[in-house]
């Protein structure tokens, strides 16, 4: 079946999620939607997957105008998607999974089981219809998800980054089932970061940048020509002063941090007193793990960490307080701040000291200090939820101690404006002066490129090892973000 | 004890646990959708007063039971109104109404205290009372004995052998994920807790025409707040429910047998003994004691075990349903 | 044109706001007086005549006065205990079991020592043992719900259960009266271990003292204290307590101690003040009404006093119901303290919704 997305708008309050975009899928191909995060390719099929409603904008099927406003109604059409995260029910068994949905009385468990079979074994997968989906992993549960959706007759399947998590056999199995989807006659709309598979696997690839569609090629194309159309422009320059020391503030050696999906290895990192160090690559390929267990969150499955010098791994988050490293989520208000308590609570909690009773007037005094300083806008007693993003990062950054020796830190600017991102990074720079090492995690690679002395790109599971900053290039950064090390 | 005691034994445990198991096949279909229905304590109180009072004014049975299933919904009707529509607690409108419900049906029940009024009849049935030991068990007792072993039977079918089943497991585990395959959630949720608020109705009857028939102060105290822990012990599942239920009736008609036999400890003790005992069980069962429990058992013991004696809640107990 | 505007948009959704919101509060006042009423009507009484019976039962003589006071003590003893279980973020049904195991341990000590030394230091010790044993219950629940993951709902209601049976035990079987052990309690104690009183009414000095100061520590330490604020902000989102380096397991345990304490506090007082022995039915529903009262002010301290003021006239009032109305029963406060509780939830949520949407 042809698939035209046509002229989709969508926004989503300020941001233009999907700008004016227009894509054709044509059956009995692998068509790759190539971008970087927040680029809008998952905004887009979305839409075609009924999850997301459009603004504006036509959906046609093989030339026939469609309305699409639920999922239910994107698999009437022969629209089925696949997660990320696959969307299953991890404590019913794969037969169950396999049947939920769908009408009539009576479960058909012998029938269901003959089908499920039959699917899975004409795509070379091997599926225990009787094992729980919480035993499986997020390939296995991704190869239930594609017969699941075969079997209601699914024409255009769609799979968002599905090669995050899974192992190389596992691709391999995924990629010659697709193949032999789209010889059957059906299409195939491979939403990916990685240059890699889309050159892999694809016939046709669309690049997205900033809601937009910047152009489509054939496979196979030049990796340079793709690497241009996805970043656009040549990176940011390093604007960072250098500030990195002899001494070492946080070492790994053969640490293994376990993620929901895989085990990242790090066999030595070493990061000095001021030096900042950006994590680039995918959300969700470890970063976020990675920053939790240096910052004592998690705790290492195997290996050592040290903190100046003292070994850390096993000691509880307040040792690691108290050793001086702090950590700043990427959701606020779920993980860093508490919503319903006021910026003078919060700053209270933080006070330095060890009375019984709240000390007002030294709380007002630091509050005072902490708003025209971080140039908060809000009052004493405003609550943290009614600041504005920008605000609460300010807050967040209120509430650091000083000094610190290590600071790990996700997405410290996202949805910031330009104004505040500067202004944040000035204030991280200072702490880098007085010796504080910084770790980071962004989507926004310009941020990586300006900021960090060293980056380290993870992949598919996998951490590269750190690079020089001042000579990364966008080709060798989007390369290495699609898996090629 | 003799064959004939044991026998007597487990035939009051089935009368005794006949109401109970209604209602937590009642609570066990409201949280399987995600609803925590806290306030069976005063519902069933509730029902049982009503379900009499009806009973006792139009000489029907029948009716009694139809008006307090009716009350029952309604009740959590309430309870679904504030937890899936206003999104607020369902531990504290479930607990308010708990007690509110209790001392309404004090309140309002003062003219029938003690009144004799209608029963269920007993109902031998033909030919099955007859079977050697399970007849004189099972079959020697009323149409609502029948019922519940129908309600068991039917509950459990529904939910692991039937469409509709499978999607209301579904709407309480991940219910964005049955969103996406077309589960109207909040309606479901809404027809579940309704459901089982009936059946907690019927739990409340079940008390005052049959079981423990007429009506009195507090006639039903404890017993809602018992189901609820029988729930859990079943781990939500019907059958374990039920099971619970049978396990709760056994305990509480040994402790009438042992009013015989020890003369010394007084009655009250051995009518609260049960409701002590299946706490201790319930706490015994739970996840954090069972792992520890485990981990002294060979690893393959030790996985059937968990397997066996594990259960978790429906992941999306008690957390209300956000479209993204 | 547009500096002229401004101020007035600001202005407008906030004096829009205000009064909305209170028009729900006021709606649902209205609405909860509105269904009792209609009950009232229903058994065939005028609602008037149950209000003046009411005032009458509770304020009357001096003597319902006292009984009114008692009872508030004991209602503010658990409902300062509550504040701070609610601020944590934890449904502390167990209340009702703290007090019973509050007053078995008073009673213990009362028993024990009630001969060997002076009375006012058996009183005292009393009075202490009972806050231990209310400690120790709410701490059993903290602890089966931190490291046993069992629900503190479920395991509060459980050792409910447990208490009860533990303190009928003791009624029927070790401490039973001489003669034939009964539902009127133990043998009441000699009066020399009786709390004084206000003058000739039942009202005690000691526990409206211990219950106010209670209260004032409940407020001082929510308001003004780093443990206060801590406790506050692990029940507003446990999560990012963690992450700022709030000790949260402690955080909760000692909220269901404190509460656990104040419990016992009460049901040491229902002992030595209220029932100068121990009965079956001890807590007497004080603790379940302690949680109305604080969900009814939502958790603030400030409002605690007169809302358990008034629900304790309640109870007190409606004993005599009965007595002067024939179809009216005394579980007619009980129902008046739901409908109310119920009604201000269902408002709460429909306010809230409304600012939703």
């Amino acid at each position: 079946m042809d698939v035209e997305l046509i002229h989709i708008h969508k926004h989503f309050g300020e941001v233009h999620a999907n700008d004016d975009v227009c894509v054709r899928f044509r059956s009995g191909t692998i068509h790759g939607l190539l971008g970087e995060n927040g680029a809008g390719k998952s905004t887009l099929v979305k839409i075609l997957s009924g999850y997301i409603t459009h603004d504006s904008g036509d959906i046609a099927l093989d030339g026939k105008l469609v309305s699409i406003q639920t999922p239910t109604d994107a698999i009437r059409h022969g629209i089925g998607m696949l997660h990320q995260d696959p969307l299953d029910f991890p404590s019913l068994t794969v037969l169950e999974n396999f049947m939920a949905g769908g009408g009539g009385l009576w479960l058909h468990r012998r029938e269901a089981r003959r089908r499920l079979c039959e699917i899975a074994s004409s795509l070379n997968f091997s599926l225990d219809p009787d094992a729980h989906v919480s035993e499986l992993t997020v390939g296995e549960r991704q190869q239930l998800e594609i017969v699941r959706l075969l079997a209601l007759g699914v024409q255009v399947l769609i799979l968002d980054e599905p090669t995050t998590g899974i192992s190389a056999v596992q691709k391999e199995q995924l990629f010659a089932a697709l193949r032999q989807l789209a010889a059957d006659g059906r299409t195939i709309i491979f939403v990916s970061h990685k240059l890699e598979d889309v050159e892999a696997l694809c016939d046709e690839v669309t690049v997205m940048r900033q809601g937009r569609v910047v152009g489509s090629a054939a496979i196979p194309c030049s990796p340079a020509q793709l690497v241009e159309m996805m970043f656009g422009k040549p990176l940011a320059p390093p604007i960072k002063p250098p500030t990195a020391r002899e001494e070492i503030a946080l070492e790994l050696r053969e640490a293994l941090i376990r993620t929901n999906t895989f085990d990242l290895h790090v066999p030595h990192l070493a990061v000095r007193c001021g030096e900042v160090l950006g994590l680039a690559g995918l959300e969700g390929s470890g970063q976020q793990e990675f920053l939790a267990a240096c910052s004592g969150l998690i705790p290492l499955r195997h290996g050592s960490l040290r903190l100046n010098g003292r070994e850390m791994a096993h000691r509880p988050y307040h040792s690691f307080m108290r050793a001086g490293v702090c950590y700043l989520p990427a959701d606020r208000l779920r993980d860093g701040l508490i919503g319903g308590l006021t910026i003078r609570e919060h700053v209270a909690l933080r006070a330095p000291t060890r009375s019984f009773f709240l000390d007002e007037p030294l709380n007002a005094r630091l509050t005072m200090e902490a708003i025209r300083v971080f140039n908060i806008r809000g009052q004493p007693n405003t609550r943290v939820e009614r600041l504005s993003g920008g605000n609460q990062q300010r807050t967040q950054l209120a509430l650091m101690p000083n000094p610190l020796s290590v600071i790990c830190m996700e997405h410290p600017t996202r949805g910031l404006d330009i104004e505040s991102a500067l202004w944040i990074w000035q204030l991280l720079i200072a702490r880098c002066q007085q010796g504080t090492a910084i770790l980071f995690a962004s989507s926004d690679l310009d941020e990586i490129t300006a900021y960090s002395d060293r980056v380290l790109v993870f992949s598919g599971g996998r951490v590269s090892e750190p690079l020089d900053a001042h000579r990364l290039t966008a080709d060798v950064l989007g390369h290495m973000i699609g898996g090629k090390f | 004890m003799s064959g004939e005691q044991l026998l007597i034994v487990l035939s009051t445990a089935i009368a005794a646990a006949t109401p109970l198991v209604f209602a937590v096949l009642g609570e066990t279909l409201s949280e399987r959708a995600g609803v925590i229905n806290l306030s069976a304590e005063g519902t069933i109180m509730f029902c049982a007063m009503a379900g009499f009072a009806v009973a006792l004014a139009s000489g029907s049975v029948v009716v009694g039971f139809v008006i307090a299933a009716l009350i029952g919904a309604l009740a959590a009707l309430v309870v679904g109104f504030c937890a899936i529509t206003l999104r607020q607690s369902q531990i504290a409108v479930g607990f308010v109404l708990a007690l509110l419900l209790s001392d309404l049906a004090s309140f309002l029940g003062v003219p029938i205290v003690r009144v004799p009024g209608p029963t269920v009849p007993p109902l031998p049935l033909p030919l099955l009372s007859d079977v050697p030991l399970l007849g004189p068990l099972l079959f020697r007792k009323d149409a609502l004995v029948y019922l519940s072993y129908i309600a068991i039977a039917l509950t459990w079918l529904y939910l692991y052998r039937t469409r509709p089943g499978l999607t209301l497991r579904a709407i309480g585990e991940q219910p964005n994920a049955a969103f996406a395959r077309g589960a109207d959630v909040v309606r479901l949720r809404y027809l579940y807790v309704i459901l089982g608020g009936a059946l907690m109705g019927i739990a409340g009857a079940a008390f005052s025409l049959d079981f423990k028939a007429g009506w009195s102060h507090r006639h039903t105290g404890g017993y809602g707040w018992i189901a609820l822990a029988i729930v859990i012990f079943g781990g939500w599942n019907p059958l374990r429910a039920a099971l619970g239920a049978y396990l709760f009736g056994i305990l509480q008609s040994l402790a009438s047998v042992a009013q015989d036999q020890f003369q010394n400890v007084p009655t009250q003790v051995l009518t609260v003994a049960p409701f002590v005992l299946m706490i201790v069980l319930l706490v015994l069962t739970s996840a954090g004691w069972l792992d520890r429990l485990a981990s002294y058992f060979p690893p393959a013991t030790r996985r059937r075990l968990l397997q066996m004696l594990r259960t978790s809640p429906p992941a999306a107990l008690g957390k209300p349903f956000e479209q993204d | 044109m547009a500096a002229t505007s401004q101020p007035s948009h600001a202005a407008a959704p906030s004096a829009a706001v205000l009064p909305l919101s209170l028009v729900y509060r006021v709606g649902a006042l209205v609405a909860a007086l509105a269904f009792v009423g209609l009950l009232i009507l229903v058994v065939g009484e005028s609602p008037l005549s149950v209000l003046g019976a009411l005032i009458s039962g509770a304020f009357g003589t001096a003597d319902q006065l006292g009984r009114v006071v008692n009872t508030l003590t004991v209602l503010l003893l658990c409902a300062a205990g509550l504040v701070f279980t609610f601020n944590a973020g934890l449904y502390n049904l167990g209340i009702e079991g703290q007090i019973t195991v509050g007053a078995i341990a008073t009673t213990l000590v009362l028993r024990l020592l009630g001969e060997a030394l002076p009375a006012p230091l058996v009183i005292a010790s009393g009075i202490g043992f009972g806050l231990l044993g209310g400690m120790g219950w709410g701490l059993l629940a903290g602890v089966l719900k931190v490291y046993g993951r069992v629900s503190e709902i479920f395991a509060g209601l459980g050792l409910n259960f447990v208490a009860q049976g533990l303190a009928i035990y003791l009624i029927f079987g070790p401490w039973k009266r001489p003669g034939v052990a009964s539902t009127s309690g133990t043998e009441p104690f000699p009066e020399s271990l009786w709390l004084g009183t206000f003058g000739r009414t039942e009202a005690t000095p000691v526990g409206v003292v211990l219950a106010l100061a209670a209260l004032a520590l409940t407020i001082v330490v929510m308001r003004r204290t780093y443990f206060g604020l801590r406790l506050r902000a692990v029940g507003l989102n446990l999560r990012a307590a963690h992450v700022l380096g709030i000790p949260a397991t402690r955080q909760l345990l000692a909220a269901f101690a404190l509460c656990g304490a104040l419990a016992g506090v009460g049901g040491a007082l229902q002992v030595v003040g209220n029932f100068h022995r121990l009965i079956p039915t001890i807590s007497g529903g004080l603790g379940f009404l302690g949680l109305l009262v604080v969900m009814l002010v939502n958790f603030n301290p400030w409002f605690v006093l007169p809302v358990a003021l008034f629900f304790s006239a309640l109870n007190v009032g409606s004993l005599q119901l009965p007595l002067v109305l024939r179809n009216v029963d005394s579980t007619l406060s009980g129902v008046i303290q739901g409908t109310l509780v119920l009604s201000a939830l269902i408002g709460r949520g429909l306010d809230q919704r409304r600012s939703r949407a």
